[in-house]
């Protein structure tokens, strides 16, 4: 049987706590909490996010670095015009070039893992509320048919302003 | 922190929205005057293109001067602009709430006018994709070891880099837009959003990755202008600018003029879109302070440029130096360029009185970019004219209509590319002012309370 989705809408952070902490005790670990503002981690019990951000500048860097060195290598080499009888590598050009397609490569991947890592981009917005951009704040559950009753009873006692659900949303 | 009003969640989307989803009448006069002026510079352009250099006031030796002129001034105020939001944000400066995106934005259309600049100043126009490595077929490769193909590569990272940039910071902000939008509108923003709902893993990733963009960024800022700086200081023939001080010396001379280029946005952005509460006058004292010291850095590297040169007496920097000081007109401009560029500036900016005026603070500001505008003018236009060995015919340079109409249109393109910006996205980020709001607290000291900001660790 499909999983439903409730999100329950709070009008501000200590109501929204309570309700976190309700949904807590009725077993809900998995909830998500969508905010308009940046709230400080861990401000409704949430998990600590991990992710592995760090990673992709490296390898981003790696991968401009790469084709920095080859594309200006290559380009030399294959019109090795010798001029002042120097080398027809040129390092410090090389190095220059080099450098900023190192420094794209670790932007553009980092662009890509924030993109990735953030869980964007999501084609359907699903159960959601234009109020969150205005300051309230939503506790999503995502659960069974069976038990998610349990958790619209706990986001009830927490006094939500409204629950919505995917179910009734048709969703 | 004393000037903060307590703003909710709906007061911010309300006030910092507001020129997204209303237009008023001097946005659309503003429009259509620097339109009209823009169009200008673009018919400059075409007929520069059609016609060649000769209808401009390029001469030989000066073959380099208007266009690079405000090709390196547009560089210059694109830097200061990224640099600011990136140390404010590494630092996590309170007062840079308001300014970052301002910051950013500046970076993206003044780098977008400066890339223009050479595009018409190699007079033919429709071969620049030979800065490109494309012709695989004939195997003619730009040459590397050239400063002119640094650049481009240079801007191109740093062009892509700061869009990119600014395109990440505003989801959350699109994603308000996109709540708020009806009919095509909502399309388009949801579409932009990709799907950004807000939850603590996307807040927690928009944190790292604005510390950890900055982070990037600043190198390549660094790194633009030095490259810049070396389309001069690798020339050996010509004496003003074969100095091994430029690359740090054109760094903090962006810095100087573009953070005054981004004092004038924010004044202009606070009288346009009423954002006093904002754009407060400590923001333009936290400014003001970081140019006092800025300016009197970059003042340092002028004195060095200065003094290096002609403490070796060699006749061709003292005659280079003469001509730049002392003879007419650039012993004008010199005046005009220290005055401007230093003098006032800086001395104002120690006061605490008039960093706390806004319609001063914009009024220094425009004078310390016309002071750093003349900067370069001193820097290429004398260093060029400058009588050289093997130079078989000695012009000067007075600026032709065309390239003076071309040049002014920049100022135009770049305010109705804001104008423009600032109708689709705001000027001021909003999760920045919400983030404020949402760590402001008030602390009980003796009998007062006083208004105070936590933080994360």
């Amino acid at each position: 049987m499909a999983d439903t989705s409730i999100l329950g809408l709070f009008s501000n952070v200590d109501t929204a706590v309570v309700g976190a902490d309700k949904l807590k005790e009725a077993g809900f670990e998995d909830f998500e909490v969508l905010t308009g503002s940046p709230y400080p981690e861990g401000a409704f019990g949430e998990k600590p996010v991990k992710h592995k951000l760090f990673v992709f500048p490296l390898i981003g860097a790696v991968c401009g670095f790469t084709v920095g060195m080859l594309l200006t290598a290559g380009t030399q080499m294959a019109y090795p015009m010798v001029t002042g009888g120097k080398p027809i590598l040129s390092l410090p050009p090389m190095a220059i070039i080099t450098y900023e397609g190192t420094m794209l490569g670790a932007v553009l991947f980092t662009i890509i893992g924030v993109i990735f890592e953030s869980r964007l981009p999501r084609p359907r917005l699903g159960l959601y509320d234009r109020r969150i951009t205005e300051g309230f704040i939503g506790l999503m559950v995502t659960s069974s048919e069976q038990r998610i009753g349990r958790a619209e009873q706990a986001l009830k006692d927490a006094k939500a302003t409204e629950i919505k659900s995917s179910a009734r949303a048709g969703a | 922190m004393q000037e903060r009003v307590p703003l909710t969640e709906r007061e911010v989307n309300r006030d910092l929205l507001r020129p997204v989803f209303t237009t008023p009448l001097w946005w659309w006069a503003a429009v259509g005057v620097l339109s009209v002026a823009v169009a200008a510079g673009l018919g400059s352009a075409l007929y520069l293109a059609i016609n060649g250099f000769g209808v401009t006031g390029y001469n030989r030796p000066v073959m380099w001067a208007f266009l690079l002129v405000n090709f390196v001034f547009w560089v210059g105020i694109s830097h200061a602009g990224i640099m600011l939001s990136a140390i404010l944000r590494l630092t996590q400066a309170e007062w840079r709430r308001p300014a970052t995106r301002a910051a950013e934005v500046l970076t993206i259309f003044s780098l977008l006018t400066a890339a223009q600049m050479p595009l018409w100043h190699v007079g033919r126009v429709w071969r620049i994709y030979w800065v490109f490595p494309y012709d695989f077929g004939r195997g003619i490769w730009p040459n590397v070891r050239s400063p002119l193909i640094w650049d481009p590569s240079a801007i191109f990272t740093y062009l892509t880099s700061t869009i990119l940039f600014v395109y990440i910071a505003m989801l959350p902000d699109i994603a308000v837009i996109r709540d708020r939008a009806t009919g095509w509108r909502q399309g388009f923003y949801g579409v932009l959003a990709m799907g950004w709902r807000g939850t603590p893993r996307q807040w927690h990733l928009q944190a790292v990755s604005g510390i950890l963009l900055s982070a990037i960024i600043l190198p390549i800022f660094v790194s633009v202008h030095s490259i810049v700086s070396w389309d001069f200081g690798v020339a050996v023939a010509v004496e003003g600018w074969h100095a091994t001080v430029f690359a740090p010396y054109f760094v903090i001379g962006a810095v100087w003029s573009g953070v005054a280029g981004v004092i004038t946005l924010m004044a202009l952005m606070r009288w346009l879109f009423k954002a006093e509460k904002y754009i407060r006058a400590e923001h333009f004292d936290g400014l003001g302070k970081l140019l006092s010291v800025v300016g009197i850095g970059w003042w340092f590297f002028t004195l060095m440029e200065i003094i290096f040169s002609l403490y070796s007496k060699e006749a061709a920097e003292v005659s280079f130096r003469t001509l730049q000081m002392f003879t007419w007109p650039y012993n004008m401009l010199f005046i005009l360029f220290f005055l401007t560029g230093f003098v006032f500036p800086v001395t104002l900016f120690l006061s605490r009185t008039v960093r706390h005026n806004i319609a001063a603070m914009f009024w220094i500001s425009i004078f310390v970019n016309i002071g750093m505008w003349l900067e370069r003018y001193m820097i290429i236009v004398p260093g060029l004219m400058r009588k050289q060995g093997l130079t078989f015919t000695w012009g000067s340079y007075s600026p032709g209509a065309t390239e003076t109409i071309l040049v002014g249109s920049t100022f135009a393109m770049v305010a109705l590319g804001l104008l423009i910006f600032s109708k689709f996205f705001p000027l001021i980020p909003l999760s920045d002012a919400k983030e404020g709001e949402v760590l402001r607290h008030e602390i009980q000291v003796g009998k007062v309370k006083v208004p105070a900001i936590i933080r994360e660790a």
